[in-house]
């Protein structure tokens, strides 16, 4: 197996993958706010200002509670390790990489809840009392959430009879176009899901530390340097990641064929335009709704719910 | 010919409802109104000695349609709506005296009701399954502003009430049509003869029976609404109470009718598509639950109106029930029923309508010696519910018997049932009544003479039938019948 | 997938244009505003006119461009400009419902979906092509409908509620069964226009009598 230069080929390309996703990560987070700084008419940190932050928070020294367990130190890695993982499985650049084999759509939201259960562990371990109000909105949020994502997963799984996602990829890439009024519903959804899911407004605000909204902010406000980098990084893959699903479910279109290293330049250059796009969207949507008040956000998330759920009987009844 | 004469019947309502709309304040307009409504009679009994002549007949392209059932109806509608105008004429003139209406009220009330015979007769003569919708709709339409005509609270909200309920259930009826022009156009073709009911019936045996299931479902719980079946007769008694008192009788008397011709329509295409009694379950399920369901509400009745809005979802469950059960028998009986039921509470209602004028409310609590000061007014009332409870030789009594007698025949367990209810209504209604007749009165003497013609022409014409049913009529009932089964 | 691949893109477009119409109706059910929800009300004429325009070129049925233009003229411009004019009239702009719990009424939708659908199953199986799976849809629709009028307690979004399961019908009429004949769909139109006169009638009644277009002063007649 190992001598099959096929292998050794898609080898190559999951790390390629890999080494593209955990590099410009930042960089999408920071286009979308050096996007959001242009709609609001400042000029903006620029676009490299995440690495600026990474590379700063990296050589600080570290403040730990002393109260806090193996649990709080190991998180950060933890976060991390599990979005890098998550971005790994998606099929970004090409499909059918190795490693996406190894977990389909399923396993995929499990790796995201691996993440978020530890984060909020951690949140909850040095015991103040933002900790555990962040823990606990989190939880509400996300257990929201979730059922919207896995039910937009299904209905992509439905119209390619493939839970696998380089299946639902390859299933909607590459065969004749067809209108799908269920995908159209499943997108809604998944849209309210990526902006609940990654702390964004209306949800969340990643940009203030005004205790009575903050959701994820609350949680991490007890890291510092090195964790706190890792756990930013981490926000990044996770965003990153994120739009790549969604990128990948509904418009998957120019991807390249795994082992084609002609269409490669190709796919990159489809997937740049895709996320600015995709990025320059998101801040657009950031900057014209306001945050809502945390007991809205279940209705919210209800709607993503009731739009996932519509999508799969629509695809029910009209098979398509 | 057959069109001339149609026209007749449908023109003369159409052209009373546009001259009441630009004549109806002037003080002749209650004349003109029973002009136009005695005329209508003139051409529906013109129309029926036709049919009963030359037998079943289409008019203007096939779209209208006219046999034995529907031209029955057409007369019994024809001759109802002639009575009450001529019993609205000095019912308004006490209102407006007692200051309840004013005139543009009244113009209202002269030129929707003309319309709203109209739309009743189209509902009854067209063959067109989707203009019986069209016209239903219009009835509802055309009544929902008498309901509201005194604008007290009360009677606004029994109109919105109406409005809303039947406004759902005659769209769920349209559902139900849709389902089943669906269902017709897979056989007949595209176009307009896809929801023509005669072509329907000569090609229902084609008709795909899981949409034509589906779709009678739909037709009965819309249409039903407007009959009244229990569980979807909660308009009913609001309306009735709420609404004068002419209008009460011509919904009670006339539009629970047409709605439950069109169902009937229905039922005769579904149980020819699906070849089993599923319809006709459906139907004795909803009449038995309209019969119990009434007959119970009747004893915890205060108002006068509301009390006999509750009888008439009795008889109808009962006559629902009757056209269910099927048959020759079943079917005439439900026939006579409904003609009885029409002209007893009409006759009702016409004198409640002039009991309340003398005491000045509804309430029964209130309702004392009518005798005493109006004999005529207290005779027929309680002529008339002797006539409604069904005592011989009244005609229900012969109406009702016969439903039970075949019921007994075909279905002995709905018997018990069906005598449970109607002991109840007896008990209920006549318990109400009889202190309302006899003992000291609270009456005083009405500004205007009461209307009692039409209240003892109809309780004439029931205890005729009751003693004697005259064979052509018996004859024409059962070719009727007939058609159904 | 074969079977998926080979359904035309009209039929595509019109099962699009379903789901939208479904969509819209759920946005109604869970609109508090009055003013939003009648501006839902026009899409969906809009989106239902546009049904209709597509099904009558892809059937080449003459009448149904006439009954699309019918759709446009009425339940896009005349009646939502009606509504308006009655809400500024009335002054009952700002008007918000307050008595809805939105996710259970939400709940209770995909219930009734799944119940539509269900029982239109075997009527999708049936048709072969085009309107397979439409009845369901408009099924669901007429249920939603329904179900807003049982949950709104304002007089005007009642109405809208009714005028929105006319439009489902409506649907189910041109695009499930390829258009009912023009009498009927004649006479549809003409009695959804008087049924909304004689609502703008019954506001401006309700409001002189019970100072308010809450409905639920109007809970007086029950049995007791």
């Amino acid at each position: 197996m190992i001598n099959n230069p096929h292998f050794i080929l898609a080898i190559l390309f999951q790390l390629t993958q890999l080494l593209l996703v955990v590099l410009a990560a930042p960089l999408l987070t920071g286009w979308v706010n050096q996007c959001q700084a242009w709609l609001q008419n400042r000029s903006g940190a620029g676009v490299l200002q995440p690495y600026r932050v990474l590379h700063k928070l990296f050589h600080k020294d570290m403040v730990l509670a002393h109260n806090a367990s193996w649990l709080f130190r190991l998180t950060p890695y933890v976060v991390f390790a599990c979005m890098w993982l998550a971005a790994a499985i998606i099929p970004i650049i090409a499909v059918d990489l190795p490693f996406s084999g190894a977990a389909d759509v399923i396993a995929l939201v499990g790796v995201f809840a691996l993440a978020r259960m530890f984060i909020s562990l951690a949140a909850m371990d040095v015991g103040t009392a933002f900790g555990s109000m962040g823990a606990r909105r989190e939880m509400l949020v996300s257990f929201l959430a979730e059922p919207a994502l896995l039910m937009v997963l299904f209905t992509a799984s439905m119209i390619s009879h493939s839970t696998q996602l380089p299946g639902i990829v390859d299933a909607l890439a590459h065969h004749q176009f067809v209108l799908y009024p269920s995908m159209g519903f499943a997108a809604l959804a998944f849209g309210i899901v990526l902006l609940a899911e990654n702390a964004r407004i209306p949800v969340d605000n990643p940009g203030t530390h005004l205790e009575l909204t903050m959701i994820h902010e609350a949680m991490i406000l007890e890291y510092s340097a090195r964790h706190l980098a890792l756990i930013e990084w981490g926000s990044s893959l996770k965003l990153f990641a994120y739009i790549s699903i969604g990128i990948a479910l509904f418009i998957p279109h120019g991807i390249a064929e795994m082992g084609n290293w002609a269409g490669l330049p190709q796919a990159v250059g489809f997937l740049v335009v895709k996320m600015l796009l995709a990025g320059a969207a998101l801040s657009l949507l950031e900057i014209v709704t306001a945050k809502m008040r945390i007991f809205r956000a279940p209705e919210f998330l209800g709607t993503a719910f009731l739009l996932a759920v519509l999508g799969l009987l629509i695809h029910f009844l009209l098979g398509a | 010919m057959i069109d001339f004469q149609l026209l007749a019947l449908l023109a003369t309502p159409l052209l009373g409802g546009v001259f009441l709309a630009l004549f109806g304040s002037r003080t002749w307009a209650a004349e003109l109104n029973s002009l136009m409504s005695g005329a209508t009679l003139l051409a529906a009994i013109v129309l029926t000695l036709r049919v009963i002549d030359s037998g079943p007949q289409v008019a203007f392209g096939e779209q209208f349609f006219i046999d034995p059932f529907n031209v029955f109806l057409v007369t019994l509608t024809a001759f109802v709506a002639f009575t009450t105008s001529l019993f609205s004429r000095p019912y308004m003139r006490i209102e407006q005296h007692h200051g309840k209406l004013n005139t543009p009220m009244l113009h209202l009330y002269y030129s929707m009701y003309q319309l709203f015979t109209f739309t009743m007769l189209v509902a009854l003569t067209t063959n067109n399954m989707g203009i019986i919708w069209v016209a239903m709709e219009a009835a509802t339409l055309s009544t929902v502003l008498l309901v509201s005509l005194y604008r007290t609270p009360a009677s606004l909200e029994a109109a919105w009430k109406y409005f809303i309920l039947c406004g759902v259930g005659i769209a769920l009826a349209l559902f139900g049509t849709i389902l089943l022009y669906f269902a017709a156009e897979r056989v007949l073709g595209e176009g307009g003869t896809a929801l023509l009911w005669t072509h329907l019936n000569q090609v229902k045996g084609e008709l795909e029976p899981t949409v034509l299931k589906l779709a009678f479902v739909f037709l009965l719980v819309g249409y039903g609404t407007k009959i009244g079946l229990v569980p979807l007769h909660s308009w009913l008694p609001d309306a009735h109470a709420e609404g004068p008192t002419p209008v009460s009788a011509v919904l009670s008397g006339l539009l629970l009718n047409v709605a439950l011709c069109a169902v009937m329509r229905s039922k005769v295409l579904v149980d020819g598509s699906l070849g089993t009694h599923f319809a006709g379950n459906l139907m004795m399920g909803f009449g038995l639950l309209s019969v119990l369901v009434g007959a119970l509400f009747l004893s915890r009745q205060k108002d006068v109106k509301r009390m006999f809005a509750y009888s008439s979802i009795e008889h109808m469950g009962l006559i629902t029930f009757s056209f269910g059960m099927g048959g020759a028998v079943a079917n005439f009986a439900a026939m006579l029923h409904m003609t009885m039921h029409s002209l007893t509470k009409s006759a009702i209602f016409f004198a409640v309508g002039h009991a309340v004028q003398k005491v000045g409310t509804q309430q029964m609590e209130h309702i004392r010696g009518l005798l005493h000061v109006s004999p005529t007014v207290g005779w027929g009332l309680l002529l008339g519910t002797f006539a409604i409870l069904g005592m011989p030789p009244f005609g229900v009594f012969a109406s009702e018997f016969l439903i039970i007698t075949t019921a007994m025949h075909d279905y002995p367990w709905t018997t018990p049932i069906l005598l449970l209810a109607l002991g109840i209504a007896f008990a209920s209604i006549f318990g109400k009544i009889q202190p309302m007749v006899f003992g000291a009165t609270t009456a005083k003497p009405l500004p205007h003479p009461p209307a009692l013609l039409p209240v003892f022409l109809h309780l004439f014409l029931v205890l005729l039938l009751g003693l004697y049913m005259p064979p052509y009529l018996a004859n024409w009932y059962r070719q009727a019948a007939a058609l159904f089964s | 997938m074969g079977a998926l691949v080979q359904i035309s893109l009209t039929l595509q477009f019109i099962n699009l244009l379903a789901a939208m119409l479904l969509l819209i109706v759920f946005a109604m059910l869970g609109q508090r505003r009055i003013f939003s929800l009648i501006n839902l009300f026009a899409w969906q004429g809009l989106v239902l006119s546009i049904s209709t325009v597509v099904v009558a070129y892809s059937t080449a049925q003459q009448h149904l461009y006439y009954s699309a233009a019918l759709t446009v003229l009425l339940k896009v411009l005349i009646l939502p400009w009606l509504l308006y004019r009655l809400i500024r009239k009335l002054n009952i702009r700002w008007d918000v419902e307050r008595l809805i719990n939105i996710p259970t009424t939400m709940l209770v939708g995909i219930a009734l979906v799944i119940f539509a659908f269900n029982l239109a199953a075997p009527i999708s199986q049936l048709s072969e092509g085009i309107t397979r799976g439409l009845i369901g849809i408009a099924l669901a629709s007429v249920l939603l409908s329904l179900l807003m009028m049982l949950t709104r307690r304002k007089a005007v979004s009642q109405v809208v509620a009714f005028l929105s399961l006319e439009n489902s019908l409506f649907f189910a009429a041109t695009s499930a069964t390829q258009g009912m004949p023009l009498v009927v769909e004649l006479g549809i139109a003409l009695d959804v226009l008087v049924a909304t006169f004689i609502f703008g009638i019954f506001f401006f009644q309700i409001r002189e009598t019970f100072d308010s277009l809450d409905i639920t002063h109007m809970e007086k007649l029950k049995d007791d």
